[in-house]
């Protein structure tokens, strides 16, 4: 028991790594996504293959492969070429790639409102503006917590990969510990650290969930 | 100056002619029923007043202001899409399949489009909202979900949605078509206290009894013509097309 306290701060000390993250990709990827969503639904058709080109891109590579790019391979790219810190360059990655794939369940989540939403409003004199933020957007954000709340759950975990970029996470502070003391005890610490997190984040989907079971379709 | 002035409608799905050259005038506080068998191609001209289908010849002015019109050289020219809006406003529609907005309590369904289009004070439009509401009867659901509410509750809603826009003119599309038969009485009802009220109104109708009663003129659609119009006793009663004689034969009423 002693032990586990002794290696606590450690620990939390990478989970605020992993927390931050989490939570910037989070709030970036998100309106990034709705913002991809609508442009590939849109009726220009250049805008609508180029982003379908960036999902497929973004999905269709390991997560891992576009981290190493960004932080090793960005920077001798000819013109566009930068050299970014390993915070940014991961947090770029993250972005990157939720993005595209909010971009999808957003889609498929606006896709799936009935055109009779859109007639309802516009008859009423809204604009597209209007229709969306106040008719259809409202009704997609309860067809796609499910979804959403899986990556959310999934990009916990996945931002254990920034320990390729060397940065000092829950879980390669852990690694660095169990090859310390010879002990797989850290192991266990930082699976309950991560269920804890998980766990949080289920808890506020299902609220969320509730809020909008208010209403049904 | 005529509420509605449509001339030589001309609509094309793909390769399917819908409407064959429709031509409708409509007066102040005329109500106008449009029937026919399915597929006549009365729902889609009405579509095409407010421009939810956009026609592909012929010209459309309501009160006056024109909303699309005949180049001369086979093309047609909307006015640019705000204007189009403004006019189109002036026309409330309810829908066969209500359109109600799920997410937003009854009372919120009717003061939305007044707040966000209009731009209305909530505190303003709430006492009309409920004013709507009382007289199509529903008072006491005010603060629940469309979800609650039988067929016959949601399209009293969508008329009193409709209305709070203030139109002057109402289109009906089919709005008796998906409920169940006793349930159809109420919304009638509804909709004869507005024909009462001596609003404009087109209703493309199955219920041939309501067309007798309340409109003023019977259009008899079919094959994307205009077959017959005129006063109800006439249509109903004495029909001069062979394909008016036989559509009201097979229908029962």
């Amino acid at each position: 028991m002693d032990y586990v306290i002794g290696i606590l701060p450690p620990l939390l000390e990478g989970t605020v790594v992993t927390l931050q993250m989490f939570f910037a990709t989070i709030v970036l990827s998100l309106p990034l996504g709705l913002l991809l969503a609508l442009a590939r639904i849109s009726r220009f058709q250049a805008l609508s293959s180029a982003v379908g080109v960036y999902i497929w891109l973004f999905r269709g590579t390991p997560l891992m492969l576009q981290l190493l790019f960004i932080y090793f391979g960005l920077p001798f790219l000819p013109y566009i070429g930068i050299r970014l810190d390993d915070y940014p360059a991961a947090l770029l990655a993250f972005v990157l790639n939720y993005a595209a794939y909010f971009a999808e369940i957003f889609r498929a989540g606006i896709q799936s409102i009935d055109r009779g939403q859109y007639e309802g409003a516009k008859v009423l004199g809204m604009t597209y503006v209007q229709t969306m933020r106040r008719i259809v957007l409202p009704q997609v954000i309860k067809r796609v917590l499910p979804p959403v709340s899986n990556e959310t759950i999934t990009l916990v975990k996945d931002t254990s990969l920034i320990y390729v970029l060397a940065m000092n996470d829950l879980l390669r502070t852990t690694r660095a510990i169990v090859q310390r003391d010879f002990t797989t005890m850290p192991f266990i610490v930082a699976a309950v650290f991560y269920l804890i997190m998980t766990l949080v984040l289920t808890w506020g989907f299902q609220k969320l969930e509730k809020k909008y079971a208010v209403y049904d379709e | 100056m005529n509420m509605i002035n449509a001339v030589n409608i001309h609509k094309q799905f793909n390769q399917l002619e819908v409407l064959k050259g429709i031509s409708l005038s409509v007066d102040k506080g005329e109500v106008i029923a449009i029937i026919g068998p399915s597929g006549s191609g009365k729902s889609t001209f009405l579509r095409c007043l407010n421009r939810l289908e956009t026609i592909n010849k012929g010209t459309i002015e309501i009160e006056g202001d024109t909303l699309v019109t005949d180049s001369g050289d086979g093309t047609i020219k909307y006015v640019a899409e705000p204007e189009a809006r403004k006019i189109c406003r002036r026309m409330g529609m309810v829908f066969q399949q209500f359109n109600l907005f799920p997410h937003l309590t009854v009372l919120e369904n009717i003061i939305e489009a007044p707040i966000t289009v209009q731009g209305c004070k909530r505190e303003d439009i709430v006492p009309r909202a409920e004013e709507l509401l009382a007289k199509v009867g529903l008072s006491d659901k005010r603060d629940v979900y469309p979800s609650r509410l039988s067929g016959g509750q949601k399209q009293r809603v969508a008329i009193a949605r409709a209305l709070a826009m203030n139109p002057d003119i109402m289109l009906f599309d089919e709005p008796t078509s998906a409920l169940d038969p006793e349930l159809t009485g109420e919304v009638l009802k509804a909709m004869r206290k507005l024909a009462e009220e001596h609003m404009t109104m087109i209703v493309v109708t199955h219920e041939m009894g309501f067309a007798r009663e309340v409109a003023n003129r019977v259009i008899f659609m079919d094959n994307g013509e205009i077959v017959e119009q005129g006063l109800p006793e006439d249509v109903f009663g004495s029909p001069a097309q062979p394909r008016t004689r036989e559509f009201l034969q097979r229908v029962v009423y």
